[in-house]
């Protein structure tokens, strides 16, 4: 364990300000954007589009081009890909088992190929967002807000078609170009994401704080807070952690992230049991009554 | 622009449906589909599997074309999300977990197709609960949907399907998988609608039984025809066995309708009609 005193620290946190804003807004995006990869049972989505991401940042890395950009070609080509061809879930679940030990391999052989240094290799697998410079970050940042204003714009909508669909597109919620729309934002917020914690951990931002937040409501508005909330504790905790010692960011991050998943599951089974409760009693008068 | 050639009486049609066909890669289904109805009448639609019933109610969202003819919604050519009009589907098992209460369904069908950030104003929040007053719902209206029987779903249901006060009430199957009790209660939500506010039903439905006494006319699909007429004019043997081209016989028992002897094709023993 190495101990940091608080004066350098400080100057540390002033260091890596610019990061800390980034995996802010980012866990807030990743909190919102959860619930609807969880509402639309996306979460192998995710996983899929974050390895093609991987593939993209790895290219562009190798061609000396920018990462971010690489990163998002990835993330957008298979975010189309799944979108076009997977409209089953069925279907869509053997496009993206297909599509990810691709994209995983194209992004090894390109990291193979790369001559530079081995820390931007494992960076692009495993989270590096210290290492990404100011410009790339504000690049960052400024996606995730732009993703962010386009959900929000499209929210109801989107809900409405996430979770009933039939009667969504009876009353006139489009429902093709709305996928579309998810998907193209999903796929954003996986290449920005990417930079930030990693290809492989992706899902500890996009999936764990919505499924958390699940676990202990079933409001519409409550549960996008609490995501957001999770979300945003989960990477700005992460960072935090992490720069007064020498490992890496991202499993302060995920351990965060899961951590509150664990509570959220604890506190949610009580909370059913007692729902439980509370529903049998005037069910069994109701029975009497009739 | 069709001159209105019912004169005064009778109040213009909510629904109504010009030269109406449809057929599946070549085969017409049924073609020269002529109907009206008027505020406050409750149709239902009758026929198997495959005649075309899902089609028409598509048809009337606005989210399908007839292979001919027109359909037109309080007097103009249907089209997706109509505002006056409401859409009931049939009741189905929703995932625990969802993140939905029993109001949030609601207020999916007062503001869940409007952009913009998701604020609901003081208004949503008083419609919804006017409209779960309306049905009934309100001991229920914030459990999570999950957790809420058939019955209750469905009443839910027509909550949302009036939030913008329809002139037509769409339903598919709405009163599938519910068991009598609950059948009666949402059939009665549906019926007290048409007759408080004259708004028009429309009822697609495997078995018309449920909603026997309350069914204005009845539209039957069968074997690429159709027949319309009040419930005494159309379930009978002479005009039932015509439709299907073969002997089918109408038993009427306690006040049940069963039509016995569908072609196989068409059904697999007997339509509780």
């Amino acid at each position: 364990m190495i101990t940091v005193d608080w004066e350098t620290y400080v100057q540390l946190l002033a260091l890596v300000q610019n990061s800390i804003i980034a995996a802010a807004v980012l866990g807030i995006l990743g909190g919102l954007i959860g619930v609807f990869v969880m509402q639309r049972d996306m979460a192998f989505a995710v996983h899929g589009i974050s390895e093609l991401s991987f593939a993209g940042a790895a290219a562009a890395l190798l061609l000396g081009l920018n990462v971010v950009a690489g990163s998002l070609v990835g993330s957008l080509v298979a975010a189309a890909l799944i979108g076009l061809l997977g409209a089953r879930a069925r279907d869509r679940n053997s496009i993206i088992g297909v599509l990810m030990p691709f994209g995983l391999g194209l992004g090894i052989l390109f990291l193979a190929l790369y001559p530079g240094r081995s820390g931007n290799k494992f960076g692009l697998l495993t989270g590096q967002i210290i290492s990404v410079d100011i410009p790339q970050l504000g690049l960052l940042i400024t996606i995730s807000v732009l993703v962010l204003l386009v959900l929000i714009v499209v929210w109801r909508p989107l809900t409405f078609d996430s979770l009933d669909p039939e009667v969504a597109h009876a009353r006139g919620v489009p429902g093709r170009p709305l996928s579309f729309i998810f998907m193209v934002l999903l796929g954003l917020a996986v290449a920005v994401s990417v930079q930030v914690i990693g290809a492989l951990l992706v899902l500890a931002l996009l999936v764990t704080p919505a499924a958390a937040a699940l676990r202990v409501s079933s409001s519409p508005v409550l549960v996008p807070v609490l995501s957001m909330v999770f979300g945003f504790v989960s990477a700005v905790g992460g960072i935090l952690l992490a720069i007064g010692g020498s490992l890496p960011i991202s499993p302060y991050i995920t351990t965060i992230s899961f951590a509150i998943y664990v509570v959220c599951r604890i506190v949610g089974s009580r909370r059913l049991s007692a729902t439980s409760r509370r529903l049998s009693a005037p069910s069994r008068r109701t029975l009497e009554a009739t | 622009m069709t001159p209105d050639t019912l004169g005064s009486e009778r109040p213009a049609p909510v629904l109504s449906i010009r030269g109406g066909a449809l057929g599946f890669g070549g085969r017409g289904l049924w073609s020269g589909l002529d109907l009206d109805i008027a505020p406050g009448e409750f149709l239902a639609v009758l026929g198997a599997n495959g005649s075309g019933k899902t089609s028409l109610l598509r048809a009337m969202l606005g989210q399908q074309r007839l292979d001919a003819g027109e359909v037109l919604v309080a007097g103009h050519p249907a089209r997706r999300g109509a505002r006056r009009v409401g859409y009931i589907p049939q009741q189905k098992i929703v995932p625990p977990g969802t993140p939905l209460r029993g109001r949030d369904l609601v207020m999916l069908g007062v503001n869940g197709h409007r952009w913009g950030p998701p604020i609901a104003t003081r208004a949503d929040h008083d419609r919804v609960d006017a409209l779960l007053t309306a049905v009934g719902a309100d001991a229920y209206a914030d459990r999570p949907l999950g957790t809420l029987s058939g019955g209750e779903q469905q009443r839910l249901r027509v909550a949302q399907s009036l939030a913008d006060d329809p002139v037509l009430l769409l339903c598919d199957e709405p009163l599938m998988s519910l068991d009598l009790h609950h059948q009666r209660e949402v059939s009665e939500l549906i019926d007290a609608r048409r007759r408080d506010h004259g708004t028009a039903v429309v009822f697609v439905t495997h078995d018309v039984n449920p909603v026997l006494g309350m069914v204005d006319r009845i539209l039957y699909l069968a074997q690429g025809r159709f027949t319309i007429g009040t419930p005494d004019e159309v379930l009978r043997d002479d005009v039932l066995s015509g439709l299907y081209g073969t002997s089918v016989e109408v038993i009427r028992s306690r006040g049940r309708v069963i039509v016995v002897g569908v072609p196989d094709g068409d059904h697999h023993h007997e339509v509780i009609a």
